[in-house]
């Protein structure tokens, strides 16, 4: 237990360093800025840069305290995730009780399963059994008025927000070969290359960006992404000390990670601009809601288990 | 003398107050977006819907603390008296004022507007339901009652501040047990004053509308067939 919690104090000084960095390089910025003027990209910038603070600090806490800590801190995650999810989700009182039961029923139960590391069940539990359940309670209330579109978003919420964000705590159950308390490294490994990849695209987008690809949903560009490839490639291979990978297979995953991730959030920009919402919700100043950080590590997680488990077993 | 029995039910009200706005954060992440005035300490009457017996602990606890001590909510006494708890939150922990809506239940020389006034002249702001009721339609707002008039023609410089909250009825239905964790924003908006000579039914209207303006654009259509979304 030692060696692994070294590292992750190895890995969290080097995250402190990056972000003693992103604050000077904002403050810079704001002296620089005549102060008549203000500047309000750069006020943004250091309220997203104060949010990262207070994440990274969290997750570092929980990855140092243990398993369940680290569990306890994605259902709380997921909850949040839910509740902007379904926010804006179409429903109608037929749907209350099912609702309920995914909040404090399925929600409480998938992580419980993943805590207790039963993977046969966490990973089909809200595929099978909430998919089945779920449209059953919504039908013995009658009320068929956009029934399919209801149960739909209900059912995708719940995919998104408990299913594969669940996936990160999931990585806790992976058997490692180099000892299993090295699990929770995993977990370090894929919320690294997913942030860092999405901090290296939005500089470089912001700088180099000319080509958007999708301009009707997001301001990304296709310099922007091959840039974050390249680095997040980097990144990946620099950090596959803390992996049961080599060098390749660690940069390989990093970047399909990324790729997975990035892409989840161009599916999110697409749900927001359907349900015509800005951000999901202002509980995280300067990032919008917990929706708009997790994005990435939702669709990045159940594929990197997968992976991993298929290399690994 | 100290009384201890008001002193101990007045730090009980004090922490009741604390956990209800805890829960309520905690459960709907219930946020204040404060659109055409600041929250700064200033007497003003919050006008609001009313779709759930939530609406009124809602807006008190969105209200940053320091508005909240001097904010008062206007509600029915049948209803807050009915039970020893009630009048416990009612009196204590909310500090209403209570009003009894049935004229036969009034004392004779009671009337409802010099209650409210009363309060009014005494510094607190205050929390009213123009609807007189919940509104169970699918219209988005009841057709208000003259109490907001008569009392903004009364006190015509105090602020009359439109508060609409949203998502409450879906949170919490009628008929259901469990509340669901969904987000509830409570928007205020510019404030009104009832103008010198205008009549009832022009201000009425022009309330009604400004209060229907901050709801989300869903809530706005005349029969929402589709619930907001």
């Amino acid at each position: 237990m030692t060696e692994t919690r070294l590292d992750i104090l190895t890995l969290f000084a080097g995250v402190v360093l990056l972000m003693i960095a992103l604050t000077l390089f904002g403050e810079y910025m704001r002296q620089r800025a005549p102060t008549s003027a203000p500047r309000p990209v750069v006020e943004t910038y250091l309220t997203r840069v104060n949010s990262w603070w207070g994440m990274v600090t969290l997750l570092a806490f929980a990855a140092l305290a243990g398993q369940f800590w680290i569990t306890l801190l994605f259902a709380f995650a997921s909850f949040a995730a839910l509740r902007e999810f379904l926010t804006y989700a179409s429903k109608r009182q037929a749907d209350h009780l099912s609702l309920a039961l995914a909040f404090f029923a399925f929600l409480p139960l998938q992580y419980l399963f993943v805590a207790l590391g039963w993977i046969q069940m966490f990973t089909v539990f809200i595929p099978v059994y909430a998919f089945l359940l779920l449209p059953i309670v919504s039908a013995l209330r009658g009320d068929p008025d956009k029934f399919l579109a209801r149960v739909a978003g209900t059912q995708w919420g719940l995919m998104i927000c408990v299913f594969c964000l669940s996936h990160v705590p999931a990585l806790l159950t992976l058997p490692m070969p180099t000892g299993s308390d090295r699990a929770i490294l995993m977990i370090v490994f894929l919320v690294m290359v997913v942030q860092l990849g999405d901090l290296i695209e939005y500089f470089a987008g912001r700088q180099l960006g000319e080509h958007k690809l999708a301009p009707s949903l997001s301001p990304k560009t296709a310099e922007g992404v091959v840039v974050a490839a390249i680095g997040v490639f980097v990144i990946g291979a620099l950090l596959a000390w803390i992996t049961p990978f080599s060098a390749l297979g660690a940069a390989i995953m990093a970047l399909m990670a990324w790729g997975a991730g990035w892409m989840g959030n161009l599916v999110f920009a697409a749900i927001k601009r359907d349900r015509g919402v800005k951000d999901w919700s202002h509980l995280i100043p300067g990032q919008g809601g917990f929706l708009e950080q997790l994005d990435s590590v939702i669709f990045a997680a159940p594929l990197f288990f997968h992976v991993s488990l298929l290399v690994l077993e | 003398m100290v009384d201890v029995t008001s002193l101990s039910r007045g730090l009980a009200a004090r922490i009741t107050g604390h956990a209800l706005t805890f829960v309520a954060r905690f459960i709907t992440a219930a946020r204040a977006d404060w659109k055409g005035i600041e929250p700064v300490a200033r007497q003003r009457i919050y006008y609001a819907n009313h779709v759930s017996n939530a609406d009124m602990p809602m807006i008190w606890s969105v209200l940053p603390a320091h508005l909240r001590r001097q904010t008062r909510p206007v509600a029915a006494a049948d209803y807050w008296l009915k039970t020893p708890l009630r009048a416990f939150a009612g009196r204590d922990v909310f500090r209403a004022v209570l009003i009894h809506r049935n004229p036969e239940d009034r004392a004779e020389d009671e009337d409802p507007l010099e209650t409210i006034l009363e309060a009014i002249d005494a510094g607190d702001s205050l929390i009213i339901f123009p609807e007189g009721g919940r509104n169970m339609s699918d219209a988005p707002l009841l057709p208000f009652k003259s109490g907001i008039y008569n009392i903004g023609h009364a006190r015509p410089d105090v602020d009359l501040v439109p508060t609409w909250i949203a998502n409450l009825n879906e949170i919490m239905p009628k008929g259901e047990i469990i509340p669901l964790p969904l987000i509830c924003t409570v928007t205020f908006g510019a404030p009104l004053h009832v103008a010198s000579g205008e009549a009832k039914d022009d201000f009425l209207d022009r309330a009604a509308d400004a209060l229907v303006a901050l709801a989300p654009e869903e809530a706005r259509a005349e029969a929402p067939q589709e619930a907001p979304q």
